[in-house]
């Protein structure tokens, strides 16, 4: 098989993929013959019971780690044969991340945080500055710029993540359960932020414990002992399974 | 190349950034480096200033002058080889100037130590050098007012006397010195000239010395003395050719067979050198020695702090490597990181060996050559830089997901 395979809309492919971690001598199967598709601009929620594989599952899906068997094809590129430093592209430019703790650098204030994809992007300092300003404003967080991650709340603190993460235009959005670490209200204006991207026709892919989050999405895939056990549409769709 | 010098930049401010919300351990980790670039840029700046202020001096001996002796100034040998030696005398000075054909001028040359007085006042431990009017093209002397002492003054032993700075201070104060009578142990010269002013040769001044002719110095201090025969080259390209010359007129003199060794020594400016070379190289090497082992225990300092350093930031590594920072560019991060500790180090080293510079001046010469100021602690960075190699390296190769995994 070619290294590009175009498919008309079609951004994630999973084609039996397994993952298997090595803990010394013994071998732990997270994800176990997974095939999948995710078209460009759904919104996909991924839920399951803790240890079911779905943060492995958002790591592959975000070149963060690499399948131990089977094909990923992101964007009809199969994602096994690229280099580090493509990956490290494809993160950069393509793919932008939210996670359940954060993942703030402490001692830089939003800002600093805010900027650092167009680091890595190559991105002038000025232009870096116009814009980290801009990302901070559209969250809401225009007035909390100097501020560090201690001295936010973990409402804004998801907030310049998720500003960070948006930095680049990227149009895969992977959060990993981003309300976990929120009370409702907060999780809430997150949501709300999430419906906003996929309006603008963002991929959105969302793990999440809560049946409230999964709610928003147009598409549920549940995982179970490292399998999809159920993949479903929500309101007009029907329920189908993958094969 | 334009995207390079960006990312040198930015991992310049991360790096500074990352130093300065941990000061007190970026200061320890630099210790070493500051120890080791302290102790080298010191030890060069003290050795060129002894260079500088004995080539000076050196100067002053003159490097197209030989100088006939009973013994070398350096022995190669051991003593007793020397101990049978005849004297240098007057019949050896008057072959040389007689038969060499390569020399500018000739003169003898004897010295001896005595009290030099004026009415009431005594100066004691004036160097009372006896020699003849060609003294004044063999060395560096000149009368500053009267005049030296003349071929007639010379043959004729006349009890006259040119006098250093130091003996016509300390004696005449604000007095003119010419025509006045002095007293060199108890025998009476009349001052003809007073010479230039001439500083210190190894420590010695120059200036408190009295010049008298030969033939006087043997008439009141004795005959059988040594004799040094200062020989000035008349081209200094052919120190070696009138130095065969001079071997030959001394052997023949002697009446030494071809199986006899010389018994005499012909000295130069370049022996000295040799020997002040070997000396400092001696000095060079042991400064080079203790400057690299604690630029190398320095150097293994850094590496431990940033080791402990990467495992810190283990975090900040996974979250870099998921917005998009490459190998090469964590690579670069810790490696700038750990360029700029040892370049402030060596800046603070060479500022600290710059003060001891200007501290040990007082006493002994010393001067720091910018040049090496600037490549020390280009050095020093190098030294992180080479140190940073393994820890930055260990920092690339973080796994993202493990990195992120730790909190
Ligand atoms: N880096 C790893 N090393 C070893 N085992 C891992 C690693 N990451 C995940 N696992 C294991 O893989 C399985 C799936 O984990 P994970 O994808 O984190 O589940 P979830 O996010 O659904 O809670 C679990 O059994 C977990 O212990
Ligand atoms: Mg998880």
């Amino acid at each position: 098989m070619g290294r590009k395979m175009a498919e008309d809309g079609i951004l994630i492919k999973f084609v039996n993929v397994e993952k298997t971690y090595q803990i010394g001598e013994i071998e732990v199967p997270a994800l176990r013959a997974i095939n999948l598709i995710i078209h460009k601009g759904e919104y996909v929620a991924i839920m399951g019971p803790s240890g079911s594989g779905k943060s492995t599952m958002m790591n592959l899906i975000g070149c963060l780690d690499t399948v131990s068997t089977g094909e990923y094809w992101l964007a009809g590129e199969n994602v096994s044969e690229l280099t580090d430093n493509e990956l490290a592209h494809i993160r950069n430019r393509r793919i932008g991340f939210v996670f359940q703790t954060f993942n703030l650098l402490p001692r830089a204030n939003a800002f600093r945080n805010v900027e650092l994809p167009l680091i890595y992007a190559g991105v002038g300092p000025g232009i870096r500055k116009e814009r980290a300003i801009e990302a901070l404003k559209n969250v809401g967080l225009g007035d909390r710029i100097n501020h560090k991650p201690a001295e936010l709340s973990g409402g804004q603190r998801q907030r310049v993540a998720i500003a960070r993460a948006l930095i680049n235009n990227p149009s895969l959005i992977l959060a990993d359960e981003p309300t976990g670490n929120l009370d409702s209200a907060t999780g809430e204006e997150i949501l709300q932020i999430f419906d906003k991207l996929h309006s603008a026709g963002n991929t959105m892919v969302v793990v999440t414990h809560e049946e409230s989050v999964a709610g928003r999405a147009a598409r549920v895939i549940r995982l179970f002992d490292g399998q999809v056990v159920s993949d479903t549409y929500n309101h007009v769709h029907a329920q189908t399974t993958m094969e | 190349m334009k995207a390079f010098i960006l990312d040198v930049f930015e991992a310049a401010k991360i790096a500074g950034r990352a130093l300065r919300s941990n000061k007190i351990r970026s200061f320890l980790a630099t210790l070493g480096i500051v120890i080791g670039v302290m102790t080298v840029v010191l030890m060069i700046t003290i050795i060129a200033g002894l260079n500088m202020s004995f080539q000076r001096q050196l100067a002053a001996i003159g490097s197209g002058t030989l100088y006939v002796d009973r013994y070398p100034w350096i022995f190669d040998d051991d003593f007793f080889s020397y101990r049978n030696r005849p004297r240098i005398s007057m019949k050896e000075y008057l072959a040389i100037s007689r038969y060499c054909t390569k020399a500018k001028a000739v003169t003898p040359y004897s010295d001896t130590m005595r009290p030099v007085g004026f009415k009431s006042e005594v100066l004691s431990g004036v160097y009372i050098v006896g020699t003849t009017d060609a003294y004044l093209e063999t060395s560096d002397v000149m009368p500053e007012v009267g005049r030296f002492i003349s071929a007639t003054d010379a043959n004729a032993n006349r009890d006259v006397v040119v006098i250093g700075t130091t003996v016509a201070e300390k004696l005449f104060k604000e007095r003119n010195p010419i025509g006045q009578m002095v007293r060199i142990s108890g025998h009476e010269f009349r001052v003809i000239g007073v010479l230039e002013k001439q500083g210190t040769m190894f420590g010695q001044s120059l200036d408190s010395q009295a010049i008298i002719p030969l033939g006087s110095l043997m008439k009141y201090f004795g005959r059988h003395r040594d004799v040094t025969i200062i020989v000035k080259a008349a081209d200094p390209k052919q120190l070696d050719e009138l130095k065969d010359e001079l071997t030959g007129v001394l052997r023949r003199v002697r009446k030494l067979g071809p199986a006899d060794k010389d018994n005499f020594a012909i000295n130069e400016q370049g022996q000295l050198m040799s020997m002040y070379t070997q000396l400092t190289s001696g000095v060079y090497s042991a400064g080079i020695i203790i400057g690299g082992i604690s630029l190398l225990v320095g150097g293994i300092g850094i590496m431990n702090i940033m080791l402990v350093s990467v495992t810190e930031r283990t975090q900040e590594i996974g979250i870099r490597k998921a917005l998009g920072a490459k190998k090469s560019q964590i690579m670069r991060q810790f490696l700038i990181e750990s360029a700029l500790i040892c370049l402030i180090g060596g800046t603070i080293g060479v500022g600290l060996a710059w003060g001891g510079g200007k501290i040990i001046n007082q006493w002994l010469p010393a001067v720091m050559p910018i040049s090496v100021a600037i490549a020390s602690t280009m050095f020093a960075a190098l030294v992180g830089i080479f140190f940073g190699i393994f820890p930055a390296a260990k920092a690339a190769r973080l796994d993202p997901i493990v990195a992120l995994r730790k909190e």
